[in-house]
């Protein structure tokens, strides 16, 4: 059984990777998972220099779903370097460093650094969290500052470069191709849609930052049709990812066009969750007699 | 963290403390509030629940002479009890708290171990009408002196916690509080359970749920 795919010259054992921001910096589950039979891990969110995030209450569930404000709280690339990429490193995996900057100059400075050491595999670009002040969010939204942005990190990095896409735009195809134009490697698809709850009785909103991310099973639906959307607009390969809790919601975002899965929202709910699918998605390629995954990605008939 | 079954509504699993962990068993008091807890309150003997834990830190025993006081607020008072058990030599003073006499909890379970609860409801249908930090307050005002010495601990709503702060600093005391917040991971990588303290944030999952009381800040 083949279970192998390729995000541009990074090979994955298998396509199962953790999404950015469920997974810590990998040492948080590896009580719970070999992070040796991983695809690839995705860290955290990082940026230049430490953040301490948005007040709570940072959660709030909703029906299959969550909403979160974490505000991108981390301990800075060179904290990461120094103690959480050495651990790192001892697997057999991947290890794809997810950051962010607030300008294009804090991008390229950030990339470059972790362009420099050894260990990481590719970079993940968020272009598109929704907890960042307004303004921020264009890097993910206006086409020509993505083009700008993306370019921009491409020319300073041989890494191969992912850049995670936001679902809060009109045509998120476009964006997809404005990536893949800017040098983009590939592309992740979904990040989280900005969404809201509120307390009725005291009419308080149920986030301190008021607006938050939405994740989870309740998101599943949005993020394949985005997949396949994306899947028919660009040649680079997609990372599938929004509401995927089992072996079966993954092979789905498979068959939409995604090359490989990142699991996001389930690891909280199922510590497993990772180890879990994959383990599932073996069992169905045996009941589907399906010799190698590549043999669903992007099968969808219709 | 506990999960009652692999529905998708609700999620995520829930954070509960330990009541009491005995050789076999493991207790857990929770008052119906929510999906999760509306979905527990129907398992039967032998279902099967799926359980992340322990996890975090818990009541420190601190050596000294210091005299506990316990402070337990609705379901809050959960995870005080088996501190009770443990510091029972120490003669700890048990004040509990609810809105209504239906909400005291274990009180029988106190006084099998010696321990006489003072009690408060805002309704007044059990103890004393009113707060319990009002009757802490005037426990204080009475019982503290430059060589009495106590240490608190306590658990229950934020404003019951916010104001055991304030007769911490007023009566010059050192003790713990435990801390609840919405949580999704419950094993330090969400960041979700954050508080503020003196210290910037920190997780109530990993560093917490029991924080210094005077480390926080409201």
């Amino acid at each position: 059984m083949n279970l192998s795919v390729n995000l541009g010259k990074l090979k994955l054992k298998n396509p199962v990777m953790t999404a950015s921001g469920t997974f810590g910096y990998g040492a948080e589950y590896s009580e719970f998972v070999n992070l040796n039979n991983l695809g690839a891990v995705v860290v955290k969110g990082l940026s230049l220099n430490p953040m301490a995030g948005n007040p709570p209450p940072r959660i709030y569930e909703t029906p299959c779903g969550m909403l979160n404000s974490i505000g991108l709280q981390n301990i800075g690339v060179e904290a990461f370097i120094k103690e959480k990429l050495p651990y790192l490193k001892q697997f057999d995996t991947k290890i794809i460093v997810n950051f962010f900057g607030d300008s294009i100059k804090e991008y390229v400075k950030t990339a470059e650094r972790l362009s420099s050491v050894n260990g990481i595999h590719a970079l993940e670009m968020n272009i598109s969290c929704p907890n960042k002040q307004a303004g921020w969010s264009i890097f993910g939204t206006d086409p020509k500052v993505t083009f700008k942005v993306v370019s921009a990190v491409r020319k300073i990095t041989d890494l191969t470069l992912i850049v995670k896409l936001s679902p809060n735009v009109t045509d998120i195809a476009l964006m997809a191709k404005v990536a893949e134009d800017a040098g983009a490697d590939a592309v992740s698809v979904i990040n989280t849609l900005t969404g809201m709850a509120i307390n009725a009785k005291t009419r308080q909103p149920r986030l301190a930052n008021i607006i938050g991310g939405l994740s989870g099973p309740a998101i599943k639906p949005i993020a394949l049709r985005m997949v396949w959307e994306c899947h028919k607009a660009v040649r680079i390969p997609i990372i599938g990812m929004g509401g995927i809790i089992s072996a079966e919601d993954a092979i789905e975002f498979l068959i939409a066009g995604s090359s490989a899965v990142a699991i996001g929202t389930a690891n909280f709910v199922n510590p497993k969750a990772a180890q879990d699918i994959i383990d599932g998605m073996k069992l169905f390629m045996i009941e589907e007699h399906i010799s190698n995954v590549k043999e669903l990605i992007g099968r969808l008939k219709c | 963290m506990l999960s009652a079954d692999n529905s998708l509504d609700p999620l995520l699993k829930r954070p509960f403390s330990l009541f009491r962990w005995l050789d076999k068993d493991i207790q857990i008091l929770y008052r119906v509030v929510g999906k999760l807890t509306n979905i527990l309150k129907d398992k039967k003997p032998d279902d099967i629940l799926e359980i992340i834990g322990p996890l975090g830190n818990g009541f420190p025993v601190i050596k000294g002479k210091a005299r506990p006081i316990l402070i337990g607020g609705g379901i809050g008072s959960a995870p005080l009890f088996s501190l009770a058990e443990t510091i029972k030599h120490k003669k700890p003073i048990f004040f509990i708290g609810a809105k209504t006499k239906k909400e005291i909890l274990y009180t029988y379970a106190l006084k099998s171990i010696g321990i006489n609860p003072i009690i408060s409801t805002d309704d007044g249908t059990l103890g004393q009408k009113g707060v319990i930090t009002n009757v802490l307050r005037e426990f204080l005002t009475h019982h503290s002196s430059p060589i009495t010495d106590y240490c608190i601990y306590a658990c229950g709503p934020r404003p019951m916690l916010k104001e055991l702060t304030l007769l911490s600093e007023k009566f010059n005391l050192k003790g713990y509080i435990a801390l609840e917040e919405n949580m999704a991971c419950g094993v330090g990588a969400c960041l979700s359970c954050v508080v503020n303290t003196k210290n910037g944030f920190k997780r109530v999952c990993k560093e917490g749920p029991v924080f210094p009381i005077e480390e926080i800040v409201w």
